[in-house]
């Protein structure tokens, strides 16, 4: 049924809009322009920064442009001198009671708050008066609080309430000293949060950022004794260029190898030849439970996120996970075995550094579980954002720099390990080995269509050597949450299921270039991210895991085969049940 | 020895939890949580019975009531500490209220407040240490006519100054 169609005048233009949108959208769409702070499409319209305030004629006061909701012959005014000064008396309010440390802020540049106050030529604060002290909490390996610079606009909370259905925080306390903390304002390591980071996505200030680890890189980075050495996400590559002003969706995969190369990295790898080998051992996995009658359906293991929140609220379901560690786990893995054995080098005096679009990898990579022969598989994890800041300290020309290639021996990869950073992409990389397993054949019709695109959970069947398996793949972790009561209440019918924290997967991870609400309506960032990535598979040349020559060569010489005693020690491991709250 | 480090993944499991126990502290909220709908609509009336009940909301019941409502801890913890209602500490054995409502307030209560925390050694909606005395700001009993106004375990002493205030406090010292 079409919507039914109301006529109103937006600064004397006459609009038709549809019945029940708000304002804001109409005058969005009629092409004027009204700013916003606290306002995030279909996850928080609240009206509560009043940033985005107007005039209707016949109304006293403003209207928050982004709660009310179009009415046939409204009058409505965006950019009237009171309109504009009442604005203004809004911003200077917020910013008040806001820590105004800009030049040392890691959100310089990508704050919201500072665009709007550049926008209204704010020179002065008329309002100083008392703020809101808060310590940071820095405890978490992950995120880092500043409560002195939010602004109460309460995305994160939306955020991770709604869209991620955990809650680790809200807004507690009343009057002047409302704040958006945890229970008790404990720090975010002791509570239920997972380290999605997605919150810090939402965050149009710097009131929550990625815990920073560039120092511990640059120091190991200048230290003669240490060989460093790079790994890369499928997802960095799509994003990387963003932070260099490129377009979104640009893939930047040897400029960003010869970033790295430039910043004294060692050997630069790729975390997507660790993704082949997921894919050849958790489609074996797969396979195994299927035919040993094993727990069904299997639950993919790649996003740390993901694992701590079933971990915390549905212990009982564990034996579904995928033993599986995730890609750079695996590769890091191998890297101070094989690799270390094979160039002869001493395994403790490696230092592997994970590129990641994933602030969750942070907390992954300290699991005691992520450990060989006392070592961590992994030393370091920056994130997409971190390495843009390294490369910008390090004064390179990002833009400019000549493409440079993964180095070898373990720097090939295949398509299916390219799409691992988008949703769907790790189950149809799992496919395309799977099917080639089961039938022993090497089949040409590899691109599953059904697990892509931007839903939040993509169910399909597929038929593998004449036998059809049901799929399903969940991102965000509120859809998450369907899946597993699904599978809890016994109604689950399909037998492979991938499951990524963030909404979108890898590419619309915590830890990828933060882009404004406002460039998020305007552009589809994770369709545009995600389709370079299919780009990438599209054109390389081997696109099954199972081809990749470097996979071959390591099962032959030192991993026997999937699943074998070697692989399980190295490349799998085991959950735990924990706490939601540690109090 | 083959197998060993081999995670075992075909270990088949209940897809159904068991019932889950209620790990509850006591009677009253196993009776509470059936008399409830474990629904969200129900968190405030619920939070209500608990505050009258323990006098007030004790932290491993926010955590039991989250768990009941599927209500994320943190709005359960946002809610209480929004409403003055609901207090994170048990109540003193004299509860001491002072209005500070507008009436009151012009009529000088902030100097019967200042005076009580002087005198305690306590602040706002902290309890003293011996479980004697508790402090709280209330906004308005209806009783403008008598301002300035405070409440020792509800009942009210009117046109108050810090004189009066401080025989009853002497009046409460003696009486244990």
């Amino acid at each position: 049924m079409e919507k039914s169609l109301v006529n109103l005048t937006i600064d004397g233009k006459a609009v038709q809009a549809e019945q029940g949108i708000s304002i804001l959208e109409a005058a969005r769409k009629a092409g004027i322009d009204i700013p916003t702070l606290c306002f995030l499409k279909d996850i928080n319209e609240v009206g509560d920064c009043r940033v985005c305030l107007v005039q209707i004629e016949g109304r006293r006061g403003f209207a928050t442009s982004c709660i009310q909701k179009v009415e046939e012959g409204m009058v409505v005014h965006t950019n009237t001198e009171e309109v504009l000064e009442a604005r203004k008396v809004v911003l200077d309010l917020i910013i008040s009671n806001h820590k105004v440390d800009c030049l040392t802020c890691v959100r310089s540049g990508s704050c919201e708050l500072q665009t709007l106050a550049k926008q209204f030529n704010m020179t002065d604060i008329e309002f100083a008066g008392v703020r809101n002290e808060h310590e940071i909490d820095d405890l978490s390996p992950s995120i880092v609080r500043d409560f002195s610079k939010c602004i109460l606009c309460r995305r994160c909370v939306a955020t991770c309430k709604k869209v991620q259905g955990v809650g680790a925080i809200d807004t507690i306390n009343r009057g002047f000293e409302s704040c958006v903390s945890t229970v008790e304002n404990k720090s975010l390591n002791d509570v239920n949060c997972t380290f999605c980071g997605q919150c810090i996505q939402n965050c149009p200030t710097g009131a929550l950022r990625e815990k920073d680890s560039t120092g511990e890189v640059w120091r190991k980075l200048r230290d003669p004794e240490t060989y460093v050495i790079a790994q890369t996400a499928p997802a960095v590559r799509a994003a990387l260029g963003e932070e260099f002003g490129m377009e979104v969706g640009t893939n930047v995969t040897g400029k960003m190898v010869a970033g790295l190369k430039k910043l004294g990295f060692d050997k630069v790898f790729d975390t997507n030849t660790g993704a082949d080998f997921t894919i050849m051992e958790e489609a074996n996995e797969f396979i195994e439970r299927v035919q040993e009658n094993g727990v069904l359906p299997m639950i993919t293991s790649c996003s740390p996120g993901w694992v701590k929140y079933i971990e915390m609220n549905y212990p009982e379901l564990l034996p579904h996970v995928s033993s599986c560690k995730s890609p750079h786990e695996m590769f890091g893995a191998l890297l101070k075995t094989y690799y270390a054995k094979k160039e002869g080098l001493d395994p403790s005096k490696i230092f592997v550094v994970s590129v990641m679009p994933c602030i969750a990898k942070k907390f992954e990579r300290q699991r005691t579980e992520m450990k060989n022969d006392g070592l961590f598989d992994v030393d370091s994890v920056i994130t997409t954002r971190e390495l843009a800041r390294m490369i910008k300290q390090a004064n390179i020309n990002f833009i400019s720099l000549e493409d440079s290639e993964f180095d070898n021996p373990m720097g090939e990869a295949t398509g299916a390990a390219a799409i691992f950073g988008t949703t769907g992409g790790v189950m149809e990389a799992a496919l395309r080995t799977a099917q080639d397993t089961l039938t022993g054949e090497d089949l040409k019709k590899i691109n599953f269509e059904a697990v892509r695109g931007g839903e939040g959970i993509k169910r399909a069947a597929v038929n593998i050597a004449g036998k059809e398996i049901k799929v399903v793949a969940a991102s965000g972790l509120a859809n998450a949450q369907k899946i597993l009561e699904e599978i809890k209440s016994g109604t689950a019918d399909y037998q492979f299921v991938e499951i990524m924290a963030c909404p979108g997967g890898c590419i619309m991870g915590g830890g990828q270039p933060i882009k404004t609400s406002k460039e998020r309506l305007d552009k589809d960032i994770r369709k545009l991210r995600a389709d370079c990535l299919y780009s990438i598979d599209e054109k390389s040349t081997i696109r099954k895991s199972h081809e990749n020559p470097v996979v071959k060569k390591i099962y032959e010489e030192f991993l026997e085969k999937p699943g074998s005693y070697r692989a399980h020690k190295l490349l799998h491991t085991k959950y735990q049940e924990r706490e939601k709250y540690n109090f | 020895m083959e197998n060993e480090g081999k995670v075992d993944f075909t270990k088949q499991v209940d897809a159904k939890e068991p019932e889950k126990k209620c790990k509850c502290k006591d009677k009253f909220l196993e009776e509470l949580f059936k008399t409830y709908q474990p629904i969200k609509d129900n968190l405030i009336q619920m939070l209500n019975e608990i505050q009258d009940h323990y006098g007030y909301v004790p932290m491993d019941v926010q955590k039991e009531l989250s768990e009941f409502l599927k209500v994320p801890m943190a709005e359960v913890y946002g809610v209480v500490t929004f409403y003055s209602r609901f207090t994170l500490k048990p109540k003193g054995k004299y509860s001491i209220s002072v209005c500070l409502g507008t009436a009151c307030y012009v009529k000088g209560a902030q100097k019967i407040m200042d005076r009580l925390q002087e005198r305690l050694k306590i602040g706002e909606g902290e309890t003293t240490e011996d479980g004697k005395y508790s402090i709280e700001a209330q906004r308005c009993v209806g009783a403008c006519g008598l301002a300035p106004v405070f409440t020792v375990n509800g009942k009210v002493y009117g046109k108050a100054t810090v004189k009066l205030l401080d025989s009853v406090l002497d009046e409460l010292e003696t009486s244990n």
